[in-house]
């Protein structure tokens, strides 16, 4: 008897389990996955794919997803996913296009990329006129955290004058700067010009004279006709302002032709100098991150990225890597994705982790990320362990013991005037 | 001195118009014997470059780099097999679609397997640095490249213009119907000249991998200036092709000259003042089934 009531009592139990777990499912577990589905939190990311700035693109898009992968593991935003859409941001216009669509249509809680300056500029004025918010993250030039600032957006790459001031140092390490005389070669749109502009100034500055300005266009791939002009003017330095693929074709075919001036250049990023392969570069060149930086973020992030793509990240992973963590980290600290709240935040100064010794901050005034600078050299011949380790990088620009905004345009120096 | 100068600007773009020379005759020749715009000519191109990289790797620069044409030529025969084959006489329109996706589909496979990042590609020691001939300064490989494109030249023209393969191949050009009312059967000659010309495309990849970015998109970028080329000549000429390019490189090198900014532009100007004067081309041929 006992025994059979046990048994009834017993079975209940199965059953109430069995119904309360149903239940509970119905309750919490169906609608969950239908919430989490519709109450993703969907972010726009737009950066070149094709053309000449392509290369560098897809290395951005190898770091966002990485990001995007490691912040749902760990539980998302503010306990929601996040939804990376991501597209080929192609030209300026297609890129004005696309930002205007994702933040109608698509929806996306913010925007943020971007490799190309001219392209970051016309993003900037959609994201201003929708009063939403942007943090362009690779794109350099001068004007756009200066003349051409607004307060709706952000800039976590460092501006040309930081590039040209970092690698100033090293140019007068080395003399290649005082009474020296100076070819410079430039990329024909908005961040070759302004590249140029304060290559110049800086250049003039310290005692060095220009004797030839050369404009080329984005795709140019052969510069024989440029090299012949060099050896004509026969330079002490020869000093580029190009961009993305111009500054590989352009080592590849120095090297070609064996010219003997020195060759510095004020923008070359980790992937430009790789794909020019060992050998055929030289020179002194600045960067804003690279994969031998000794912290243990950067070592983390090198080794996830080794093991999953098998090869080390350039700048452009990182950069997009860390500029998603900052947005998320932002969001968690804020619990909103209210762009107003979201800006008010990052213009208290709060500080990143950038994965480099010193963390990082977005200056108030003119929304620009305050960080460390490098500038590399390339390996003696023999001393590379394999084809990504050509690359010799300096200590961190400025010194741990100066302020971080020592390269930075002061704000007497910048045009920056948000309404 | 100034005037040397220039001259030095023009034998440079000679030798540049020599490179652009490889890609378009091969566009042209598939164009006049078949009919077929081949607008997956620049993914021969690419993957001449990726193969001479991979055939590098074991075999050295030199071998790669006359392998490498004939791996992409054999690929060329089931190309023509299987894709333009079918489109000879049909609309223009289909083979252009149908290449153009070709063209997509293997930049996409390119992506796939090598990655979308630039491959670092190098010549050897020997052949870096530059000779000064007189007061010009030439860089020393591409005047082997030019001496390459010089034999790949002859031998075409000769195959063309001495054998009995050539004497079919220009009939088949102007009159195919009667070339079939002869009995002959054109399909083999068609599949030779696809293979000759996507296998000169492929050596341009090779021969270019090492001064030139290899990078996925690297044939979307060469197409252009190629048909820019065969425009400019005039379709199913071999000596208006030859003419073009050394004409390109000639435009673009002097106008780098004056006014470095428009050399891009340069070359599109010049077809243009070229289709404005001539809609032929330099020295097309009125071709029947074209018209």
């Amino acid at each position: 008897m006992n025994q059979d009531r046990k048994d009834v009592a017993a079975s209940v139990g199965r059953r109430e389990v069995l119904k309360a777990s149903v239940a509970g499912a119905l309750a919490l577990g169906f609608p969950a996955i239908v919430r989490s589905q519709s109450d993703k939190i969907k972010i726009g990311h737009l950066t070149p794919l094709t053309g000449f700035l392509g290369a560098l693109g897809q290395y951005a898009v190898l770091g966002v997803r990485m990001a995007e992968a490691e912040i749902n593991a760990a539980g998302g935003v503010m306990g929601r996913q996040i939804e990376l859409v991501s597209e080929d941001s192609v030209n300026p216009t297609t890129a004005a296009t696309k930002a205007q669509r994702m933040y109608e249509q698509d929806r996306v809680a913010l925007l943020f990329g971007e490799i190309n300056s001219a392209s970051a500029k016309t993003i900037m004025q959609v994201a201003a006129r929708n009063k939403r918010f942007f943090l362009s993250t690779g794109a350099r030039s001068d004007v756009l955290r200066g003349a051409d600032c607004n307060r709706y957006t952000f800039h976590m790459d460092i501006p040309v004058t930081v590039m040209v001031n970092a690698e100033g140092q090293g140019l007068l390490r080395d003399g290649l700067v005082k009474g020296k005389r100076v070819f410079y070669l430039t990329s024909d749109y908005l961040f070759g010009h302004d590249l140029a502009k304060a290559a110049k100034r800086f250049m003039s500055e310290h005692g060095a004279t220009t004797i030839g300005d050369e404009l080329c266009a984005t795709d140019v791939t052969d510069f024989s006709p440029y090299l012949l002009k060099i050896r004509q003017a026969k330079p002490d330095l020869v000093a580029t302002n190009l961009g993305g693929n111009q500054v590989t074709n352009f080592v590849k075919q120095y090297a070609e032709f064996g010219l003997p001036y020195a060759i510095a250049g004020f923008n070359l990023n980790t992937a430009d100098a790789w794909a020019a392969g060992e050998g055929n570069l030289s020179g002194i060149w600045p960067t804003v991150w690279h994969h031998h930086i000794d912290t243990p973020g950067t070592k983390a992030f090198v080794a996830a990225f080794e093991k999953k793509h098998g090869q080390p990240p350039e700048n452009h992973a990182w950069i997009e890597y860390v500029s998603l963590k900052v947005l998320a980290q932002a969001m968690n600290e804020i619990k909103s994705t209210d762009n107003d709240k979201l800006i008010a935040f990052l213009e208290k100064q709060p500080q990143f982790d950038l994965l480099k010794p010193r963390k990082g901050y977005f200056r108030s005034w003119d929304h620009q990320m305050q960080q460390e600078a490098y500038t590399f050299t390339v390996k003696p011949k023999g001393q590379a362990k394999d084809k990504w380790d050509f690359l010799q990088f300096s200590a961190a620009i400025p010194k741990a013991d100066q302020p971080l905004e020592l390269l930075a345009p002061t704000k007497a120096q910048s045009e920056c005037k948000m309404a | 001195m100034q005037v040397l100068f220039l001259l030095e600007q023009v034998v440079n773009g000679l030798v540049l118009g020599g490179y652009y020379l490889l890609i378009a005759l091969g566009l042209s020749l598939i164009f006049s014997v078949g009919g077929v715009v081949n607008l997956a000519h620049g993914a021969f191109y690419a993957l001449g470059a990726y193969a001479s990289l991979e055939i590098a790797k074991y075999l050295g620069f030199g071998p790669a780099v006359a392998l490498s044409p004939v791996a992409v030529g054999l690929l060329g025969i089931l190309f023509e097999r299987f894709f333009l084959r079918r489109f000879y006489t049909a609309d223009p329109i289909l083979s252009l679609l149908v290449t153009f996706g070709l063209a997509m589909i293997a930049e996409q496979a390119i992506r796939m397997v090598w990655g979308a990042a630039p491959l670092p590609a190098s010549m050897p020691a020997a052949l870096k640095g530059s000779v000064v001939l007189g007061d010009f300064l030439f860089s020393r490989y591409r005047l082997l490249l030019l001496a390459i494109v010089a034999v790949v030249l002859a031998g075409i023209w000769l195959l063309l213009n001495k054998t009995s393969f050539g004497r079919v191949v220009r009939a088949g050009i102007q009159r195919p119907d009667m070339v079939a009312a002869l009995g002959i059967r054109l399909q083999p000659y068609m599949t030779t000249i696809v293979v000759l010309g996507v296998a000169m495309a492929a050596l341009g990849g090779a021969l270019f991998a090492p001064i030139a970015l290899v990078y996925p998109a690297m044939g979307a970028e060469i197409i252009t200036v190629a048909f820019v080329v065969v425009v400019i000549g005039g379709l199913g000429s071999f000596w208006g092709v030859v003419l073009a390019a050394l004409l390109v490189g000639v435009v673009r090198g002097v106008t780098i000259n004056f006014l470095p900014a428009a050399g891009e532009a340069s070359i599109y100007v010049l077809m243009f003042l070229v289709l404005l004067f001539r809609p032929r081309g330099l020295l097309g041929e009125r071709i029947e089934k074209f018209e």
